[in-house]
């Protein structure tokens, strides 16, 4: 079967930035991907390429084989975006007859309200939703065509810890359903809980592409931070993947904290001011992106 | 073979539906564009509705002028503070991922602004018969409606031009800005002969002008100039807005979708 969604060799400048340095995804039909990296790292362009939402400066976008503004791709694709907005004046059972008429196939209007958990809300006017009510509703905007492929940029955030629990059970429903998924996220965890393929963006590159458990074992759980005079030799042979020394300073990326620290006292060295944290997403892309020859770009 | 893509009427019926519901539930549209029209014939037409001057009725050019004030306002506000609202809440971006197509969008406005200006026209007119008493011929409603709805044309452009260059919050300031004068200078609320003489001066030059010589010609007020002179202005006013906001409209897309 032909690729759902494909980036070939895409790139995209806006202005002086090289917001995608040459991309090359394809995605299967009902496969669920993640796409995860940092703010800035190419996400949203990615999804805004394979939308045809914006044009590859070089390179190609393809949507089920056909340019992605033709109306044909579009017919079978939902979307949920992050920089977008809806009438306001409008009530959420009306944007969703509205938005039912572009696709030739809808859902009924009351099965994608209740598929979003917007039951009670149905007829309450989009100024008046909470921020995890308006994130339903662009869900509920994104399923009401009954499409093929959904493409959720950030779809949890602003939603609180119930409604990110519902909405990731609904999600998998659909992917169990058959549907293919592109979402993109900050979290490495709801990558793991939602897809079979994870695919790291960074600095407008992909860094890695594989299964979440591949990936988790990839990047860096802890950041190990201390004063010591030490020099880029004391770590040698360590399961560090990341060091920075500066000032008498010293920050490690790792996933077994205690082993570097056993080794490192064994070794003599004196320690002081010593802080263990869970490395944070940033820190984890440190861990990927120090060792691009070791992630398998294609 | 089923069908790849959704019926375009239905996509159009639906598109113009949300249109008219949003403008419908701004308040600052209704007030401005439904109600004040009907206000001011309260307070200057009915009690003119039977004087007669130098052939005129003057309650039938009260309510052309109102109409006008009217009508212009309708496409001043729904595509320029629209427009801008739409693009301040980035819903275009969002409808742009959709199959819904751009022209659909279009047409949606344009229809959701004739039914509005025809909706202004008709609490209007309902109020100056009913309520006011005005007799006109049928022939006179008619050609007085036909005129108001092509001379239009102009704002409507206009409107779409200032809807593509200003921010949302600015767009009620400015589109205010440049409406009320002109209706002033242009003599839709006071007769051009009350007007000081340099702003009687500079009318001819604003597009509201030549607007107004249409609709009063229709009620029987003979025009200060050959009507084919304020057409002339008309088509040249609407391809100057038209172009400004093809500009506009351009620069919008390549910042959002390039």
């Amino acid at each position: 079967m032909s690729a759902v969604v494909e980036l070939i060799e895409a790139r995209k400048v806006y202005g002086q930035v090289e917001a995608l340095r040459g991309v090359n995804i394809a995605i299967q039909p009902g496969e669920a991907v993640a796409m995860l990296g940092p703010n800035g790292a190419g996400k949203t362009t990615s999804i805004s390429l394979m939308l045809g939402l914006r044009r590859p400066t070089s390179g190609q976008a393809r949507l089920f084989g056909l340019d992605p503004t033709d109306a044909r791709a579009r017919s079978r694709c939902g979307v949920m975006l992050q920089e977008s907005g809806v009438p306001e004046l409008l009530k959420v059972r009306e944007i969703l007859e509205i938005f039912a008429s572009y696709y030739p196939r809808p859902l009924p209007v009351a099965t994608a309200i209740a598929m979003a958990g917007l039951e009670e809300k149905a007829n309450a006017r989009i100024d008046r939703l909470s921020g995890g009510q308006r994130q339903r509703l662009y869900y509920a905007l994104a399923v009401v065509g009954d499409p093929e492929v959904l493409f959720l940029d950030e779809p949890t955030a602003g939603m609180d810890v119930e409604g990110r629990r519902t909405f990731l059970d609904g999600l998998r429903q659909s992917v169990k359903g058959g549907k293919t998924v592109v979402l993109t996220t900050h979290y490495l965890q709801e990558a793991d809980e939602i897809a079979q393929r994870v695919i790291v963006i960074d600095r407008g590159q992909v860094v890695a592409d594989a299964a979440p458990a591949e990936i988790k074992g990839r990047v860096a759980g802890k950041t190990v931070r201390f004063a010591a005079s030490a020099d880029e030799r004391t770590f040698a042979g360590l399961p560090v993947q990341h060091v920075e020394i500066a000032d008498g300073r010293v920050r490690l990326l790792t996933n077994e904290p205690e082993a570097v620290l056993r080794a490192l006292f064994e070794r003599g060295l004196a320690i002081s001011d010593l802080e263990v944290t869970g490395a944070d997403l940033e820190d984890a892309f440190v861990a990927l992106t120090a060792r691009p020859e070791a992630t398998g770009v294609p | 073979m089923s069908r790849e893509v959704a019926p375009f009427g239905g996509m159009v019926a639906q598109q113009t539906r949300g249109e008219f519901l949003k403008l419908w539930r701004s308040p600052i549209f209704s007030i401005f564009s439904l109600a004040l029209p009907v206000i001011f014939y309260l307070f200057f037409g009915i009690q003119n509705a039977q004087t007669f001057e130098k052939g005129v009725n003057i309650g039938a050019y009260v309510l052309a002028s109102l109409a006008a004030y009217g009508v212009a306002n309708v496409m001043l506000f729904s595509f320029g503070i629209g427009v801008a609202v739409d693009r301040g809440r980035k819903v275009d971006v969002l409808m742009r991922a959709t199959a819904l197509r751009p022209v659909a969008i279009m047409i949606a406005k344009l229809l959701t602004g004739v039914a509005f200006a025809l909706l202004a026209l008709v609490v209007l007119f309902l109020f100056a018969v009913v309520v006011g008493g005005l007799r006109m011929e049928a022939g006179q409603w008619l050609t007085l409606t036909w005129r108001l709805l092509l001379g239009s044309i102009p704002f409507l452009a206009l409107g779409f031009a200032i809807g593509y260059s200003v921010s949302p919050n600015a767009a009620p300031a400015v589109v205010n800005m440049i409406a009320l004068p002109m209706y002033f200078a242009s003599g839709l609320f006071v007769p051009l002969d009350q007007l000081p003489s340099f702003i009687r001066g500079l009318a001819p030059y604003l597009p509201a002008y030549h607007y107004g010589q249409f609709v009063w010609d229709a009620i029987g007020k003979p025009p200060e100039a050959p009507l084919w002179q304020s057409a002339a202005w008309l088509a040249g006013y609407t391809f100057v807005f038209a172009a400004i906001a093809v500009r506009a409209y351009r620069a919008d897309e390549s910042k959002k979708f390039s």
